[in-house]
């Protein structure tokens, strides 16, 4: 930064979680049920210039696309703010998670067991992009409920990967979803993975 | 050693990434060329407008005021109901002129302080 300038206030930092999983999962509940605010919505209209670009010819298709996108937001005393983003789940927007996942500690990936295969494009999503993430199970009423073994065997989590069950309309529930995550990522931080690889 | 690609080979190697700029962000005629604002990005008014300033529209005082306590592009963006492409400009607008300060999130790389983490979890456990 230069150094001309006079020290600019000390504002709180942003943490960024995401909340990811299909359609209806919960993502939304489970925002509002842990934010100090009502979830507000905000829209990314994004040109995906990485679709359709023909490097031979140089000619570029720009796609734009609208997203919207569900957030909440926890005060962490005077020094960060963690913000929850509930993100769609498909595919087709995987530019926009680039964009949340950048920069963000972590990830909830939210699962019904009834429709468990919705979740899938997520968890890849996670994996690959190297972004720590936790599943948890949304226990609606009346759903089969499965041992959470057979949910890590059918999504074929890695060991370390924590998988809960929850409600995401209760507060203390979507706490303890947070709390894991946050507990996950630690471990799976840059510098604990060094001293975990150290010779 | 474990010579298989595990998670946190794909995480360092995603932290080498550059940042890919995509300029998608159009407001009359101007693109986001004044640096990219995250959608947490953290802005807080430094210096009041009367609302005379010459070169700031509407839009602009509205994001002054509403950073008169700190607020994230996507906290303003909601509350104005504008894409937050739009509001990544007006802001690189008002920071250019002075009026505002922003705090950039915490950089990928050291999120998890242990500093960080200890304040995170006694923050969540308070909730
Ligand atoms: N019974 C029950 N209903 C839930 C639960 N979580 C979410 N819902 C309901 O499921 C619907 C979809 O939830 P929503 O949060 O909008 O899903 P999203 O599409 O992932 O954001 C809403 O009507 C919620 O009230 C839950 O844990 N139990
Ligand atoms: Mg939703």
């Amino acid at each position: 930064m230069a150094s001309g300038h006079s020290d600019p206030p000390k504002l709180p930092k942003a943490i960024k979680l995401l909340i990811a999983g299909g359609f209806g999962v919960g993502k939304t509940t489970m925002v509002g049920a842990v934010s100090e605010i009502r979830p507000l919505r905000t829209e990314e209209t994004l040109t995906d210039r990485s679709v359709g670009v023909d490097d031979l010819t140089g000619v570029e298709t720009k796609n734009t696309t609208t997203v919207a996108m569900d957030f909440g937001r926890i005060t962490i005393g005077d020094e960060f703010m963690l913000y929850l983003f509930g993100t769609p789940g498909q595919e087709r927007f995987w530019f926009v998670w680039d964009e949340l996942a950048r920069g963000a500690l972590g990830a909830v990936v939210l699962a019904d067991t009834r429709r468990l295969a919705d979740c899938f494009p997520s968890v890849d999503y996670f994996e690959r992009r190297g972004t720590p993430f936790v599943v948890a199970v949304n226990c609606f009423d009346g759903t089969p409920q499965y041992e959470l073994d057979e949910v890590k065997l059918a999504l074929n989590l890695g060991s370390a990967v924590p998988v809960l069950l929850c409600d995401a309309r209760r507060r203390e529930s979507g706490k303890e979803v947070l709390i894991t995550l946050i507990k996950h990522a630690y471990s799976r931080r840059p510098a604990a993975a060094k001293e975990a690889s150290v010779r | 050693m474990n010579m298989e690609r595990s998670p946190g080979d794909a995480q360092e190697e995603w932290l080498l990434d550059e940042p890919t700029v995509r300029p998608y962000v159009m407001t009359r005629g101007r693109t986001d060329a004044r640096g990219r604002f995250d959608l947490v990005t953290i802005a807080v008014t430094i210096r009041s407008t009367t609302g005379a300033e010459v070169g700031l529209d509407p839009e602009h005082l509205t994001i002054a005021r509403l950073c008169r306590r700190p607020l994230s592009v996507a906290e303003i963006a909601a509350h104005m109901d504008l894409p937050a492409g739009i509001v990544r400009v007006l802001l690189g607008d008002l920071l250019e002129k002075g009026y505002v300060a922003v705090q950039q999130p915490q950089p990928e790389t050291d999120v998890l302080d242990e500093r960080t983490f200890r304040a995170v979890l006694d923050g969540l456990r308070a909730l």
